[in-house]
């Protein structure tokens, strides 16, 4: 994992929310690195307290934590709650099972309200890469 | 009532009337099935009208005379076999010969009427094909099931072993990378959780061939008469050093003998997975308590610990494949989610139940209620694999 080049986000928040926490340590010490201020939260509990208590900047979501759709959920509530924030979702449910979702349709996009689902094993450059492609507006 | 829908082909105006009569207030009580059919019945004359309706409608059950004016009887079940139709096909023959029986049932028939047949006849042959009709239907409906059952299964599998890859592969990266500074023990902190994942993947993979190996009833069960007091003993002096280490003393309450009728193997996986989790889920410095009784005309197991306990919504979710309650306290042990589910698999076959009773923060309870093994395996264990 390359260390974040850009510290660009000093000042922004993001949210995230992964039931494993070595995963979530991981990310969570690399978007620092990008210069975020990280909350974070171990299920689908944890997230809609955060959702609902913090303002957040970007959120990144795991999808299958206490239920199978636990990311689905967080992504339409953060989305309620702070329509302008970008929601990113992690997930290794597509390459398992052959589920496809991707939010390029619109009708997908109707009713999962991510602005872009990456899956588990991406490299954290990926991800930065998303955060600054959905934040540069 | 179940209505089925039963063609008859024949070139004899009088045998399809009297069949369609025979039929039309028939009914049959399947007991497996706790139903009632009855049948309506449509006729034809000829092959060809037999082929284009057997294309365009669902029959359950076709009669079907060997001696038709256009095509004969024996090409029609041949094109019913290629159509893969989901019907029975009872032969109608005026001639009763040994060769046009064999012939028909190679050809797929179920079974063959000799003309002239009486209504008895007629009923207990229909009678015959519709329950065998159902138990075929039904049989591939499990196994549909089965398969379902199988790829969810597998699905969930297949993410319980990429979560700890993932993780561990991000920390791998880190350490290449040396992306946390130079303070050594943060490395030290990676190597060790790494460790500790790697962990839980082998015991899901031992887990899960236990599991697999009781669902397919592929191993071969030998079931006597044991002593439940020695397997009990043999599985806390396994588990003793792990417990030791962290200062929990586990105790043994029964009496010198409790005799079961069962399979020293399955006893063993029963009190390896109740004294472990015990042992596991504890305090350091706590205790657990193992007792085996006769009770209820068979054997009550119970392991008691001093751990960290349920909370009441996590003991609803306790018994679900691959769950596991994750909070603070149990970051740190590695396991399968399948424990508990081979636990539940196991008992079914003594007839057993597992429950549980809890208190968050003071301990838990797990106990297991089992009576003498029987020689097979009971078909609902058998479902869920």
């Amino acid at each position: 994992m390359a260390k974040a080049k850009t510290a660009d986000y000093k000042g922004k928040t993001a949210l995230l929310i992964d039931d494993d926490v070595d995963i979530l340590s991981q990310l969570k010490s690399y978007l620092e690195g990008m210069g975020f201020t990280v909350l974070t939260g171990e299920s689908q509990s944890d997230g809609e307290k955060l959702i609902d208590e913090s303002p957040f900047d970007i959120a990144v979501f795991d999808l299958m934590m206490e239920h199978q759709d636990s990311g689905f959920v967080l992504c339409y509530k953060a989305k309620k709650k702070n329509p302008d924030a970008p929601v990113i979702m992690i997930t290794s449910v597509t390459s398992e099972t052959g589920l496809q979702f991707d939010v390029t349709s619109d009708d997908s996009r109707s009713w999962i309200k991510a602005d872009v689902i990456l899956d588990k094993d991406i490299r954290v450059e990926q991800l930065e890469r998303e955060i600054q492609r959905l934040l540069k507006g | 009532m179940q209505n089925l829908r039963v063609l008859v082909v024949d070139d004899e105006p009088g045998m399809r009337v009297g069949v369609a009569r025979a039929l039309s207030k028939f009914r049959v009580h399947l007991e497996d099935f706790a139903s009632e059919f009855g049948f309506v019945v449509e006729e034809c004359a000829t092959g060809t009208e037999a082929l284009s309706l057997l294309s365009s409608k669902n029959y359950d059950l076709l009669l079907l005379d060997y001696k038709l004016p256009d095509i004969g009887g024996l090409d029609i079940l041949v094109r019913v076999n290629e159509e893969k139709y989901d019907l029975l096909t009872i032969m109608i023959t005026a001639f009763a010969s040994l060769e046009v029986a064999v012939s028909a049932t190679k050809h797929g028939a179920f079974d063959f009427l000799a003309k002239p047949f009486s209504t008895d006849e007629l009923k207990s042959t229909v009678r015959k094909a519709l329950n065998s009709l159902m138990l075929q239907r039904q049989a591939r409906r499990l196994a549909e099931e089965k398969r379902q059952v199988r790829f969810q299964f597998l699905s969930v599998l297949s993410h319980e072993l990429k979560a700890p890859l993932n993780a561990i592969e991000g920390y791998l990266r880190i350490i290449d990378e040396k992306t946390a500074g130079d303070d050594l023990c943060q490395y030290e902190h990676m190597v060790k959780r790494s460790l500790l994942r790697i962990e839980g993947m082998r015991k899901l993979i031992f887990d899960m061939l236990d599991l697999t190996r009781i669902e397919s009833g592929q191993k071969v069960r030998e079931l006597k008469l044991l002593n439940l007091v020695e397997a009990a003993q043999k599985a806390i002096e396994n588990l003793q050093p792990d417990a030791e280490k962290r200062g929990i003393k586990i105790s043994l309450h029964a009496a010198e003998s409790v005799p079961l009728n069962a399979d020293m193997g399955e006893m063993e996986i029963i009190f390896n997975n109740l004294i472990s989790n015990a042992v596991k889920y504890n305090k350091d410095g706590g205790s657990v308590d193992v007792t085996v009784a006769p009770s209820d005309g068979g054997v009550q197991i119970s392991v008691a610990d001093t751990g960290i306990g349920l909370k009441p919504e996590e003991r609803e979710r306790l018994f679900g494949e691959f769950v596991r309650i994750k909070n603070d306290q149990t970051r740190n042990i590695p396991g399968s989610g399948l424990g508990l589910s081979i636990l539940k698999r196991l008992s079914a076959l003594y007839h057993g139940e597992v429950g549980v009773s809890s208190e968050w923060g003071v301990g838990s309870t797990f106990s297991v209620l089992l009576h003498d093994g029987q020689a097979f395996v009971p078909s609902q264990t058998l479902s869920a694999f």
